[in-house]
């Protein structure tokens, strides 16, 4: 989680942080010479990486200023012994990486709605012929006991599942951004009042709320969406809250008020920067949990209706067909679950380390 | 004391009101109509009017929400908490019956992913980089995104199908009498829904008590303990251990509602019969005293936990023994 610098140093080697950062720097930089100067080692290095003669001689140069710029420059230790640690492989910078990774998930999970909405109908076809088939090349997840193919099916399913989870997390961020910001904002009074009932949401368990709330829209997609929005926001809420007191606090505010900046100014540009980056952070963090808790609540009956694709029927039905051995049925939607979760877990990872400056160095 | 005491009672019998008015008002202005979602569909197109209208009137579809709510209220305060429809018996007997399997069920996850939490997270901040820490830290974040039951039906395919250790769900043996149950065979089905509880339930603390063993290791209590001679385990034991006890243990207590709504999901894979599968059947079937009764025990359990856990604060950690519970909100 959070790497102390002096363990990233031991692990880079001996020359420890600024050797790492040097050759980061160079690396992304457009040319390797201009930068070099930063640090003793980092000439030798850019000298050492470059690909031709004339990058040497020109890392060398710059190493050296004070020497005499002869085309030759033939170094104290031969042409190429001037390299005193050669890094192991070029590599990206982390955060070049970090927003690899983000891209990465995100268009997989792009690829998973489009793909499950574009098969829905054909995760529905029965065929007789072939149920209750184990997994093989033609149905890599198996088929179920009315031979639908449960690789669709699954697709189907999680495509449902996400788009559920993405409208119910919005909602949520939605009403956790309104009344943070009221109890921040709007006196003691208000504050008392979102304080309570943050309280009172999070002291029941959140399934028996879900399932409080599903019941009372009638179950169905409406249920489910409506029940994950109005029971998720608590914490992001609190978040929120808390970005923006200590937001208000902070002396850049106090300096803009003394300049004679109006509200709105204040809170659009000095407290929206800082506050949003945590927001969309913990908006994204809040898709792992919607989409397990749909998921959750479906499989127990309050959720989606069986003839609609979602992880949870699937989940529910195979109950059923387990003791007769058919183990397909349940393993692989739920594996694949667990990596949509993943996924969107591993973007929401990426995206906080982007935008949150203190891991800006990371 | 006094005033910590008072402040909470009071804050406890708002909850209270709030969860069984919210239950009562969610439930009322749900479109399901309790007489057709009991009987059934087939059985309901084939009764007679007269048969609708008195089960109607039994399921109280007629009376307003307000008249139900100040009844049930009403004999809330004198201990009675309604009768179950659903079940035909009253809430506090259904409730009663079913408690012990629940807790039995949440009292082992909660002890065992507790102590194993704690022990893993203790292990891997203290082997930080090594494989050790790796392999924890990387189950960690896996369970985290695993769905409770469908764990529960991995350990079922595993456990009961393919390797028959286990039986295939409820709480006793099927066919044998009540009193000839014996205590071994109620652990024996236990053990499985409690085995899923548990391993989904580590996850949480074993990573908090890691970063807390890495902050408490590069402390400059433990530096000296160190220079004193003290090895890694035995500057744990002497002065890590109480450091770390204080957040693990308000994790661990706050984790309460976490695990109640686990025990629902589990206790419906495993067909266990607690508190949890009532909770489901009184939700599928619109039976609101029920539905009331274990949305407000549940609460209450939670209200439970949090509150051992300030009272806690002050015993683990002298500096919040201030008798009073603010200081605890750090």
């Amino acid at each position: 989680m959070r790497e102390k610098p002096f363990a990233r140093a031991r692990r880079a080697g001996s020359f420890g942080r600024v050797r790492e950062d040097g050759w980061a720097a160079a690396c992304e930089g457009d040319g390797a010479p201009r930068i070099a100067p930063s640090g003793d080692s980092s000439g030798i290095r850019a000298a050492s990486t470059g690909d031709g003669a004339a990058a040497a001689a020109e890392g060398s140069r710059v190493a050296t200023p004070a020497a005499a710029p002869s085309p030759s420059a033939p170094s104290l230790f031969g042409s190429r012994a001037e390299v005193l640690h050669r890094p192991r492989a070029a590599r990206m910078g982390n955060r070049a990486l970090t927003l690899a990774a983000l891209a990465l998930a995100v268009a997989a999970l792009s690829a998973v709605v489009v793909s499950g909405a574009l098969v829905a109908d054909a995760a529905t076809a029965t065929d007789f012929s072939q149920k209750n088939l184990a997994p093989s090349w033609a149905h890599p997840f198996g088929t179920d006991w009315m031979g639908r193919d449960m690789l669709l099916r699954t697709l189907a399913g999680l495509s449902t599942s996400v788009l559920v989870g993405l409208l119910a997390a919005g909602v949520s961020a939605a009403i956790a951004l309104v009344l943070g910001a009221a109890a921040a904002l709007g006196g003691r009074r208000v504050d008392a009042a979102v304080t309570w009932l943050i309280d009172l949401v999070m002291g029941v368990p959140h399934i028996v709320l879900l399932i409080l709330v599903s019941f009372a829209l009638g179950k169905g997609a409406l249920g489910v969406t409506v029940g994950v929005a109005v029971t998720h926001w608590p914490s992001l809420a609190r978040v929120v809250r808390a970005e923006i007191l200590q937001c208000r606090q902070s002396a850049f505010v106090a300096t803009a008020r003394k300049l004679g900046q109006g509200p709105v100014r204040i809170a659009t540009r000095h407290m929206l920067p800082y506050v949003l980056p945590q927001f969309i952070v913990g908006l994204i963090l809040l898709f792992p949990h919607a989409i397990l808790h749909e998921a959750a609540i479906t499989f127990l009956g309050f959720g989606l209706p069986p003839e609609q694709p979602a992880i949870g029927v699937i989940l529910s039905e195979s109950m059923g067909y387990l003791s007769a051995g058919m183990w397909w049925l349940a393993v692989f939607p739920g594996l694949a679950l667990i990596a949509c979760v993943l996924l969107f877990d591993g973007a929401g990872s990426s995206l906080r380390k982007l935008v949150d400056p203190h891991s800006a160095q990371e | 004391m006094l005033r910590f005491i008072a402040r909470n009672i009071v804050k406890f019998v708002l909850l209270m009101l709030a969860v069984s008015l919210v239950t009562f008002v969610l439930v009322s202005v749900s479109p399901i109509d309790p007489v057709q979602a009991n009987v059934g569909q087939a059985a309901y197109v084939n009764m007679s009017e007269a048969k609708r209208a008195q089960l109607a009137e039994y399921w109280g579809a007629n009376t307003p929400l307000w008249e139900r709510y100040a009844s049930w209220l009403a004999a809330a305060a004198q201990g009675d908490l309604g009768t179950s429809l659903r079940y035909n018996a009253p809430v506090a007997d259904v409730i009663a019956a079913r408690a012990l399997n629940s807790l039995a069920l949440m009292a082992t996850a909660w002890v065992a992913s507790g102590v194993l939490g704690f022990a893993l997270g203790i292990l891997a901040g203290a082997n930080r980089g090594r494989l050790v820490d790796r392999v924890v830290k990387g189950y960690c974040f896996l369970l985290a995104s695993v769905p409770t039951f469908w764990l529960g039906l991995v350990f079922l395919i595993v456990f009961s199908v393919w390797l028959g250790w286990f039986p295939f769900g409820f709480s006793v043996p099927i066919g044998v009498a009540a009193s000839d149950v014996t205590l071994a065979d109620a652990l024996r089905h236990l053990a499985l829904p409690a085995l899923t509880l548990s391993v989904t339930g580590v996850a949480n603390i074993a990573l908090h008590t890691r970063e807390k063993t890495i902050d408490v290791l590069e402390s400059d209590y433990v530096r000296f303990a160190r220079a004193r001679g003290l090895g890694t385990w035995g500057a744990l034991r002497h002065h890590g251990l109480r450091n770390l006890a204080l957040p693990a243990l308000t994790l661990q207590f706050a984790s309460i509602s976490e695990i109640f709504g686990g025990s629902v999901l589990v206790e419906q894979v495993f067909s266990y019969p607690g508190l949890g599968q009532a909770a489901v059947t009184a939700g599928l079937g619109g039976d609101v005293a029920l539905l009331a009764g274990i949305a407000v025990l549940s609460a209450a359990f939670v209200f439970g936990g949090n509150l051992v856990a300030n009272v806690l604060y002050g015993a683990v950690d002298p500096r919040i023994r201030r008798g009073e519970g603010s200081g605890a909100h750090a």
